[in-house]
């Protein structure tokens, strides 16, 4: 064998051998690499009980309901499998709407309520003008444009 | 098959040469297509129906990203090939990608974070692609400050080529991580099989700037790498004939 191709395969053996070890390091970290835990998710028990975690999904339709006169706000958050119902107390993001995702920071009641103390917007890839989404809406009123 | 333009691109005055010559055809594309991008990002296409003018940071955001993503590959194909073939044209090529690329990823994460405030609600979260994309500013950091502390060139040139080979892996963790892990990044709209999820009013600026910034990367490497070559051939009779001329 030249040197040249003992580099060469050095070189590749990095590689793979990196490779192999991120990819085991990630497997193993799995749950702790995700950001957040969808609805079905906390329906199967897991999303860790007694400790904070993120709650994604969409907003249900409909679900948004607001106290008068305090920044109280509930509303349910939903992967069309399973939901979860929020409280929350606090400044939503400019993009917090019904029908598009959110990311909650809270705990999980006994109850099944998850009580919030941040709530971010979670943005879709989905870019267009104002007309083309109308437009969209009334041939499928139910909302969300799926691209 | 005739190797010798191959060798030939492997000798310092040749590629210094070649570079000269070629720089300008990437810097005169690169200023007209940046301008027309940004004219039609920020002028011509339609506002967002849900983010109103604030998505037109993608017009710099989205290629900054894919530029940091290119620019690390470049460099460690260029790395390994200098390991390889012992080329040290290549070492010379990787080292010039380094701080170009970490200026690209200090763009796409500031880009991000000053739209993260308004859309998501926070300028940072400890989410995969985010954090991935700061690991791979530590990547470029972590290269350069390898080179910068060990003085033997060719020591410098092994060591830091091994380190851009092991931080290749992060690259296509970067760009899989919205889909691989739940994020609250958004899945890519363009750089992805299928169709794009992006208007083509809004999208063909945002094509512009692929093409512009990449161009602008080539052109800044081929003045980097010219400056590097310098730099290491600097006791030859050629470099001394070159600066006399």
């Amino acid at each position: 064998m030249t040197p040249r191709r003992r580099r060469l395969f050095l070189v590749i053996g990095i590689l793979a051998g990196v490779a192999i070890a991120g990819v085991l390091t990630l497997q193993a970290f799995r749950e702790n690499v995700m950001f957040f835990f969808d609805p079905s998710q906390v329906a199967k028990g897991e999303a860790p009980a007694h400790e904070r975690f993120r709650l994604g999904g969409m907003v249900e339709e409909g679900s948004v309901v607001r106290s008068p006169g305090s920044l109280q706000v509930q509303f349910t958050v939903t992967d069309f499998q399973q939901s979860v119902p929020v409280h929350y107390t606090g400044v939503l993001p400019d993009l917090f709407r019904e029908g598009q995702g959110v990311v909650a920071h809270g705990r999980l009641g006994g109850d099944g309520v998850f009580t919030a103390d941040e709530v971010l917007a979670k943005h879709d890839e989905n870019y267009m003008p104002p007309e083309v989404s109308r437009s969209l809406k009334a041939v499928h009123p139910e909302g969300a444009p799926q691209g | 098959m005739d190797w010798t333009w191959f060798h030939r691109f492997g000798s310092p005055p040749h590629l210094y040469r070649i570079a000269g010559r070629l720089m300008p055809w990437f810097a005169w594309p690169t200023a007209i297509l940046i301008a027309l991008g940004l004219y039609g990002g920020l002028v011509l296409a339609p506002p967002d129906y849900q983010q109103g003018d604030g998505f037109r940071i993608i017009y710099v955001h989205a290629p900054s990203a894919w530029l940091s993503l290119m620019a690390y590959t470049t460099m460690a194909l260029a790395a390994g090939a200098g390991l390889i073939w012992r080329m040290k044209v290549a070492h010379a090529l990787a080292a010039s990608c380094a701080p170009i690329g970490a200026w690209f990823t200090v763009a796409a994460l500031g880009t991000g974070m000053l739209w993260g405030k308004p859309m998501w609600g926070t300028y940072w979260v400890w989410d995969p692609r985010l954090t991935s994309e700061l690991v791979l500013l530590f990547l470029y950091l972590g290269y350069m400050g390898l080179r910068a502390a060990i003085e033997d060139p060719q020591r410098a040139d092994r060591a830091s080529a091994v380190l851009a080979i092991v931080g290749l892996v992060n690259v296509p963790i970067v760009h899989y991580s919205v889909e691989w892990w739940n994020s609250i990044h958004q899945a890519p709209s363009v750089m992805k099989f299928g169709k794009p999820t992006i208007s083509w009013p809004m999208l063909t600026p945002l094509l512009i700037m692929f093409v512009g910034f990449t161009l602008l990367f080539a052109a800044l490497v081929l003045v980097r790498v010219r400056g590097e070559i310098l730099r290491r051939e600097r006791q030859s009779r050629w470099v001394a004939e070159v600066v006399a001329s």
